[in-house]
């Protein structure tokens, strides 16, 4: 547990760090000329702020050494189900632009539900065919806001000429 | 490389669109296929907005496009966000952009990698205009009152306006120049803030566009003093032009729209012709009076060279506009 | 008693049979926009907004406001059922509603808000009614010196709540702040913070996106690895005793939401403040002064309502600003304002003279909508009650596909859905750290309008930081401000010297 605390915190620095350099691309001072703080300043010394508490943290962490109990940060064995999850996402998202939303959504919900979840192929159909559709119907129909098709695109031309 | 992979898919997806569309299509009577989509080069609320989405709204009562039109607002760096959009859409027969001046000033201030001669004009609707403003409490009558108190003020004349960079800081800019006076400009987020912070007296003076102050002129909270137009504005008939005092300040804000690079003919053709009808349609002809916007209807080529001749103007001024502010 | 003669008309014509199917229609489909997350009243009032041409301008305003109230009251459902705030109003509603939905309590959770929220537009409504017109001048004294002060209260109100680690809470702030300066910045019109040179991030990271990544992504990965030991989310059942227990138990918190709509419609009335401060505020007050403070956060019915009084009553008075001076605070008063433009009426000062019909229409129609809104949102507790029994793995499933397309829909950008998985994973994480994700959020939704008018009032005082103090309503802002944050400061110091160092495990 403490030593995830402090990777944290490190990672914390870090980002703070970057987000600093990135700042530093405008006047981060006070400039009495126009007025009060550069464009930078606000990004620079909130991150320095943040910075410097993460680093409070670390240090903070040395004098509970003592009391660390010893507990694992992950849980081995659920770990493996969010990471997988993760992946799952990841490739979700990667392929919408290609594939587009509908495939790449049934795929994400046919494996969370079947592969992952374990449920009969039943559900897992209904819901792999109902959830694209109502998400058509919902969203491009009566919102007009266009998801990703991808390379599908011309298949839903006749859909397009059929419903808008 | 999102970037890569969208422009890729784009790609892809406009050839095999391409070869969809060619095979029915006569170069006559080419149609959009699917929901055009309207980038707007500004965030949601401002006037360019809300003029899109007016004109969104007419072509769908009056019908004139077959398929919906959808905006969309890409608002963000001054719309560098939207024109790297447009860029990375090349050759998309059903994408259009809703422009206004940041369309020249924001490539020429920040190097974004686009070249606006590279985009297909398709349509210019108005030019909007710019009044000089003051509070209706205040004693300033006339032009001369105004630069007499600015110069009394000492540097903290307060003039609101949009955002450093953009149009209402440019025309101070040339205020400035011409004048010879010093203000503190402060940055708003849109000209419907600028104009309720004049009349809460928060600053002294805005050179809003007059869709922006109109409701408060018609209640008395505010006065115009002169107008960057050529000629008088119908709405404002007592309030001079910057030309008939004396002074070359002609300014005004272009709202067209353009396509990206490489759509085909017909499909440019037919928004140019769905244009024209917007612009012969009731509706807008009305709004343009009520609202003080000139209509000056342009298409094609002229369109193009007009682009450039602004583009080369406003890289005068910001350089004007950098040296006042340094 | 012209006030009632021309509210009277309006009834006439608001309560017809047609206006009131209108209603029905507008209202629950407002409400499930409302409730998916990522979409709220302006993807809502986009839609009808063409619609609405050609319907007779009265139906069309009734529409509106029908679709604007139902999209208010489905906020809360989505806040309460997944934990994901649907619109930056929504996010106090988490606060308390999820743990209660947690607790199996969500029917009780969804009635609160329901009739919190019917009490706070009511409130509202008829203050509306009673002051629009002059309330519009209040208005106006706000510069950028009175907005500063007001969002540093709305800051200080809700960082004295923090039960959490200070050093942890101050990170969250700052991390929240400086993600909210990614961009433009106004002010010199340069962009900045533009990482790996994507052009998704010129226009900034919204809200929505880390809301729903947090939120969305982050809390169910964080339910999957916890859910082998103790499921989540306890299965609710809800029968009409039930209901009629939540109505009286509403019914003891009439202190707290009079408030809470007090104080959420003069806060919404100030153009650049809106509803999310005003539910924060609001909440925080109610903390501050409730006998029961320490069960906030842990599923008290009073952190309920007192967001969900204030943020309704907050989108009543951001009408106020759009119809008296022209000025939209929010984009879906945006989006009516410009619906007005079409019908050819000019909003600003003159309105209230010239267009009384139309005025007085949209004020009883405010009321009717109303109504409908709570009577249709009570009708369908008992469906999204049972949506919750579905399942785990279902239930997860279908949120993730709405966090994908819900981050999708606002921007229409493949980089804020990569940035909604990544906000995801980052606050699964950080949230398994116990760093506290509310200020996160909160901060970004707050941030820009603070940068902006801290440093609007600096370039108009020529650098004067005692403008701030020296300005009477923005210097009794600030009073107000400095004991809101001693009071609880003092509280936590107090414990945190008293235990030593201690609150990380």
């Amino acid at each position: 547990m403490l030593t995830a605390d402090r990777i944290i915190a490190a990672s914390l620095m870090a980002l703070s760090a970057y987000f600093m350099w990135h700042a530093t691309a405008l006047p981060i001072g006070w400039n009495g000329m126009t007025g009060g703080p550069g464009g930078g300043a606000f990004p620079f010394w909130l991150s320095a702020i943040m910075f410097v508490m993460a680093g409070a943290i670390i240090l903070r962490s040395f004098g509970q050494a003592r009391r660390d109990t010893g507990e694992p940060f992950f849980d081995q064995d659920t770990l493996r189900s969010v990471v997988l999850v993760v992946i799952a996402l990841v490739v979700t998202v990667a392929l919408m632009p290609w594939a587009g939303a509908y495939i790449a959504l049934p795929l994400f919900l046919f494996w969370y539900l079947k592969v992952f979840g374990n449920h009969g192929w039943t559900l897992t159909m209904i819901l792999t065919i109902a959830t694209p559709t109502f998400l058509f119907f919902f969203f491009e129909v009566t919102l007009k806001i266009l998801l990703p098709k991808g390379f599908t695109e011309p298949y839903f031309i006749p859909l397009y000429a059929r419903f808008f | 490389m999102t970037n890569i992979f969208t422009r890729r898919i784009a790609m892809a997806a406009a050839a095999s669109l391409a070869l969809t569309a060619a095979l029915p299509a006569a170069a006559e009577n080419w149609k959009p296929q699917k929901p055009v989509e309207m980038v707007i080069m500004a965030g949601q609320g401002g006037g360019a907005d809300r003029l899109a989405r007016l004109f969104q709204s007419i072509i769908q009562k009056e019908n004139l496009s077959s398929m919906p039109i959808l905006p969309v607002n890409k608002g963000g760096g001054s719309g560098a966000e939207a024109l790297r959009y447009l860029k990375d859409k090349q050759g998309d027969n059903h994408t259009i952009m809703a422009t206004l001046n940041s369309y020249y000033t924001t490539p020429l201030r920040t190097d974004i990698g686009v070249n606006i001669e590279e985009f297909t004009p398709v349509a210019r609707m108005a030019l909007d205009t710019f009044v000089l403003w003051v509070n209706a409490d205040s004693d300033i009558q006339t032009l001369d009152d105004y630069v007499a108190a600015v110069k009394a003020s000492g540097g903290s004349w307060k003039m609101g306006g949009t955002g450093t960079g953009q149009e209402d800081s440019l025309v101070t800019a040339m205020l400035q120049d011409e004048f010879d006076i010093d203000v503190t400009y402060v940055p708003f987020k849109g000209g419907g803030d600028v104009a309720k912070n004049l009349v809460g007296g928060h600053i002294d003076s805005s050179v809003n566009n007059p869709s922006e102050a109109l409701g408060f002129y018609q209640a008395g909270k505010l006065r115009p003093i002169a107008a960057f137009t050529p000629d008088r504005i119908e709405v404002f008939p007592d309030t001079p032009t910057m030309t008939e005092l004396g002074h070359e300040l002609v300014y005004s804000m272009q709202r067209s729209f353009v396509a990206p690079a490489g759509m085909a003919p017909e499909a440019v053709a037919y928004y140019t012709e769905m244009f024209e009808k917007l612009n012969a349609s009731e509706e807008w002809q009305t709004y343009t009076q009520e609202k003080a916007l000139m209509p000056d209807f342009l298409t094609g080529d002229d369109l193009q060279s007009y682009f450039l001749d602004e583009r080369a103007k406003h890289a005068d001024l910001l350089k004007t506009a950098d040296g006042e502010s340094s | 008693m012209e006030l009632l003669g021309h509210l009277a008309d309006g009834f006439a014509t608001s309560l017809s049979p047609l206006n009131l199917f209108i209603v029905l229609i507008g209202v629950t489909a407002g409400l499930f926009i409302g409730a998916m997350p990522g979409l709220g009243s302006v993807n809502g009032v986009a839609i009808v907004l063409p619609i609405t041409f050609i319907v007779p301008p009265s139906s069309a305003i009734i529409l509106l406001a029908a679709i604007y109230y139902g999209a208010m009251y489905g906020g809360a459902v989505s806040s309460i059922l997944l934990g994901i705030p649907g619109a930056s109003t929504a996010v106090a509603t988490t606060f308390d509603g999820r743990p209660m939905a947690q607790q199996g309590k969500a029917g009780l959770a969804l009635i609160a808000a329901a009739c919190a929220s019917f009490v706070g537009g009511t409130i509202s409504v008829i203050l509306f009614t009673l002051f629009a017109a002059p309330l519009a001048d209040v208005a106006l004294a706000f510069g950028p010196a009175e907005e500063f002060a007001l969002v540093l209260l709305a800051f200080t109100t809700f960082v004295g709540l923090g039960g959490d680690d200070v050093l942890k809470t101050i990170i969250m702030i700052c991390l929240g702040l400086a993600l909210s300066t990614v961009g433009l910045d106004l002010i010199s019109g340069q962009p900045r913070l533009i990482f790996f040179d994507q052009p998704g991030f010129y226009s900034g990271i919204s809200f929505l996106v880390l809301a729903i990544g947090i939120y969305g992504i982050g809390e169910i990965l964080y339910t999957i690895e916890t859910q082998k030991t103790a499921p989540q989310v306890t299965p609710a059942k809800l029968t009409f005793t039930d209901l009629w227990y939540g109505i009286k138990e509403i019914n003891k918190l009439w202190k707290t939401m009079s408030f809470g709509s007090i104080m959420g419609f003069f806060v919404g009335m100030l153009p650049a403040a809106g509803a999310t401060p005003a539910a924060l505020m609001a909440y925080g007050i109610a903390k501050l002064t409730s006998k029961k403070s320490d069960q906030f956060g842990k599923g008290a019915i009073e952190g309920v309502a007192a967001p969900e009084t204030a943020n309704n009553a907050a989108s009543t008075g951001s009408l106020l600003p759009m119809l008296t001076l022209g000025i939209p605070g929010s984009p879906t008063t945006a989006l009516l304002l410009g619906g007005m433009v079409m019908w050819g009426l000019v909003p600003g000062p003159m309105l209230f003279i010239e267009q009384p019909d139309f005025v007085w229409g949209l004020i009883s129609s405010l009321y009717t909508a109303n109504l409908a809104a709570v009577l249709v949102n009570l009708a369908l507790i008992p469906l999204f009650v049972w949506a919750l029994r579905m399942p785990f793995t279902v239930l997860c499933s279908i949120v993730f596909i709405l966090c994908i397309v819900g981050g999708f829909a606002p921007s229409q950008k493949m980089h804020d859905v990569w940035l909604i998985v990544g906000f995801g994973v980052f606050g699964y994480i950080l949230r398994k750290a116990d760093y506290p994700m509310a200020p996160l959020v909160l901060a970004l939704v707050l941030g820009p309008l603070m940068e902006k008018s801290f440093r609007q009032t600096l370039i108009s005082e020529q650098g004067n930081v005692m403008a701030f103090v020296e300005r009477p309503l923005s210097g009794a802002f600030i009073a107000i401000s400095v004991v809101f944050f001693l009071l609880p400061m003092l509280k936590h110091f107090k414990r945190w010297f008293g235990r030593g160092t201690a609150a990380t495990n």
